[in-house]
């Protein structure tokens, strides 16, 4: 009898995935303007007294929030990407493709750069005095009725097409009144605004980390029930509705997951390019696969490495610099990724 | 097994065909046959459950076909649609697992029962060597039967396909063809097929569906449609003459008048000679009555020929011709 191939992400790979996740994560604890040793850092996890007293506020009240926020940032939108990639039939699909990010940085845009366009500006001063969590609410708001409004239309479009180009048609419009508010506004504002643009994972505070972690962790859920579905789809809509597949539903669900990972990370670190696309195809071109049991959990702890990692370069450790996280996602990223991917069996789409 | 009655299919308010009262037995294959546009895929989509259809019903086991719930309809009926499959980088075994699709839990694990069926799908089709194989990496003829071994693992009691033979040579089709027909009687399923394959239909189908463009549909066995004269009217209305005897469609028209043949009768070197004369445009003649242009095949190394200007002899079949086409003097006449 013949043995047929195994299906799914192998044991090893999930280890292997693993302990380079939490080196990333010990590496990004460590590293910083100041470096405290790994043995340090491992104490003070623990519970333990370090050598000296800053580095335990040092690691609780900066890094460990910033690298939990990395982590799950990563997870996010390479789990989107993924999503996106396969639903769309399309390579170069992000989990932004439907305008959520587009929909965060207008709502974002207002906020900042809002009060100095003049007279609809009375009622954002007043959601400006939340300070720094009105950026988050604000983005929030802004992905948030994006996402309903992409929802309501998937429910009735038939053709997946038109929902991509609905999508773009979107960002494409939320881009043009973001301009046009830079356009209007005072330089230090748009410099705000150019920061947040910039993306970081370190603006996220505990008390924000209680809203951003459930609800991606919630969305990152929604991901796992829908590899099934999305493994369906890979035939087409056709042969999945053969399949016994709600496409529709399936549809909703899918786009729900990805708008959430999506728009709840741009929410609080700003728009995050490049994960979403490529993490997904490392992990295909790496795994030699299509099956979404194994392409999804591995694109997550991929995303979430490759997150951490970014993040530790981007702080220039040893120095007081802090580089923009999608300039330096963009430089170091790049390369990498295209030595991964032209190394491989030739580029497929999911 | 699959029953419709009184089933009018099309498409918004413009339909393609009306009143059309099919059944589809288990263990039987059937071949939908008819030209460009007549509605063939449509009538499949609507069979599939994938179209409504504009008035009557479909049933499937007593029930109505659009009222079984997707996931119970995905373990009856299974469908190979036309165009090729691009679902990326997944190996062969791995798309045949798909078709598990309503059997498996919400992550798609595989129980033993799962995989005993899919080994079964890929022995039946004949495709397990292929099983490690990326799917991009086969032939069409191969990815074929994957499909087809992928609509098997539903263990379906009708497999519905829409022109399976398209993109393959003729020993594929031949093939592809007689493995349906294997199958319908090895799993005792209804097996419908659309396909232009008139010839191959002709000689494996159990029975065929003919639908003309005028939306009309004939049933019958094959041999039944092509005594009855449906197989020539569907496809004269197409300006494509149909020959009742020979079972296949003119593609000469006779323009060099008539040539009467003498041989063998079931002599295989006289059935090529009258396809040669056919092919440069005599109309031929092998009832006995001798025409002025008259042929014997003697055997497969002799051919004589008798003209009103004379008598040759030819040792192949290309002098022959030769001879009947040359522009000299014992040229036959030309009509």
């Amino acid at each position: 009898m013949l043995s047929f191939p195994k299906l799914g992400l192998r044991a090893w790979i999930v280890v292997l995935l693993l302990v380079i996740l939490a080196a990333a994560f010990i590496l990004s604890l460590t590293l910083g303007s100041v470096r405290i040793p790994p043995e340090q850092v491992l104490r003070i996890l623990s519970g333990g007294e370090p050598d000296k007293a800053s580095w335990a506020d040092v690691i609780f009240k900066f890094r460990l929030p910033k690298a939990i926020t990395a982590l799950l940032v990563g997870a996010a939108l390479s789990a989107a990407g993924l999503q996106m990639q396969t639903l769309f039939r399309n390579p170069l699909a992000d989990p932004f493709i439907l305008g959520v990010s587009s929909g965060a940085s207008l709502g974002v845009a207002l906020v900042i750069l809002g009060t100095g366009a003049g007279s609809a500006s009375a009622f954002i001063a007043g959601l400006n005095a939340f300070g720094d969590l009105s950026l988050a609410l604000a983005a929030s708001l802004g992905a948030g009725t994006v996402l309903g409004a992409v929802l309501i239309v998937s429910r009735r479009v038939q053709n997946t097409v038109t929902l991509l180009i609905l999508g773009l048609m979107f960002g494409y419009l939320t881009n043009a009144v973001v301009s046009l508010l830079i356009y209007f506004s005072q330089p230090e504002r748009v410099q705000v605004f150019s920061l947040w643009a910039a993306g970081s994972f370190g603006g996220v505070t505990w008390n924000q980390m209680r809203v951003f972690a459930p609800v991606t962790i919630a969305g990152l859920f929604i991901g796992f029930v829908m590899m099934k579905p999305l493994n369906a789809l890979l035939l087409g809509d056709d042969y999945a509705r053969s399949l016994g597949l709600n496409v529709r539903r399936a549809r909703f669900w899918i786009i729900l997951s990805a708008s959430l990972l999506a728009g709840v990370s741009t929410a609080f670190c700003g728009p995050i390019w490049f994960i979403g696309v490529a993490v997904p195809h490392v992990a295909r071109s790496l795994l030699n696969t299509a099956d979404h049991r194994a392409l999804l959990p591995a694109s997550m702890l991929m995303g979430a490495s490759f997150a951490l990692v970014a993040d530790v370069i981007a702080q220039a450790p040893g120095s007081q610099y802090v580089l923009p996280l999608n300039v330096v996602m963009s430089l170091f990223g790049v390369p990498v990724i295209l030595w991964v991917i032209l190394h491989q069996r030739q580029l497929r789409f999911s | 097994m699959l029953t419709t009655s009184s089933l009018t299919i099309g498409y918004h308010r413009r339909p393609i065909a009306f009143s059309l009262d099919l059944e589809l037995r288990p263990a039987e294959m059937v071949c939908l046959i008819g030209p460009n546009g007549a509605g063939k895929s449509t009538l499949l989509r609507t069979l599939a459950g994938m179209q409504e259809p504009l008035s009557g019903t479909v049933r499937l086991g007593g029930a109505d076909l659009f009222s079984i719930p997707a996931l119970e309809l995905a373990k009856q009926l299974a469908v190979v649609l036309t165009g090729r499959v691009e679902a990326g980088n997944l190996s062969a075994y791995a798309l045949v697992t798909l078709g598990r699709h309503p059997y498996t839990d919400w992550l798609g694990r595989l129980t033993p029962r799962d995989e005993e069926a899919v080994r079964r799908a890929m022995q039946l089709t004949g495709c397990e060597a292929l099983a490690a194989r990326p799917i991009h990496e086969l032939s069409d003829g191969e990815r074929q039967k994957v499909m087809i071994a992928r609509a098997l693992a539903q263990e379906p009691k009708v497999l519905l396909l829409d022109e399976p033979t398209a993109f393959l040579d003729l020993p594929r089709r031949v093939e592809l063809l007689q493995l349906l027909k294997r199958l319908s009687r090895e799993t005792r399923c209804a097996v419908l097929l659309s396909t232009h394959d008139l010839d191959l239909a002709l000689r494996i189908a159990d029975k065929l569906w003919l639908l003309s463009s005028s939306g009309e549909l004939h049933i019958g066995l094959p041999e039944e449609l092509a005594l009855n004269g449906a197989l020539a009217r569907v496809f004269q209305s197409e300006g494509v003459e149909f020959d009742h005897a020979r079972g296949a469609f003119k593609v000469h028209q006779p323009v060099c008048g008539p040539i009467s043949l003498h041989g063998d009768r079931d002599g295989v070197a006289t059935a090529w000679t009258w396809r040669a004369l056919e092919r440069i445009g005599y109309e031929v003649h092998n009832n006995g009555v001798r025409r002025p242009v008259h042929v014997d095949v003697l055997d497969s190394h002799h051919w004589h020929l008798t003209t009103p200007h004379g008598q040759s002899d030819h040792p192949t079949l290309a002098s022959l011709l030769n001879a009947l086409t040359a522009p000299s003097g014992n040229e036959p006449k030309r009509g």
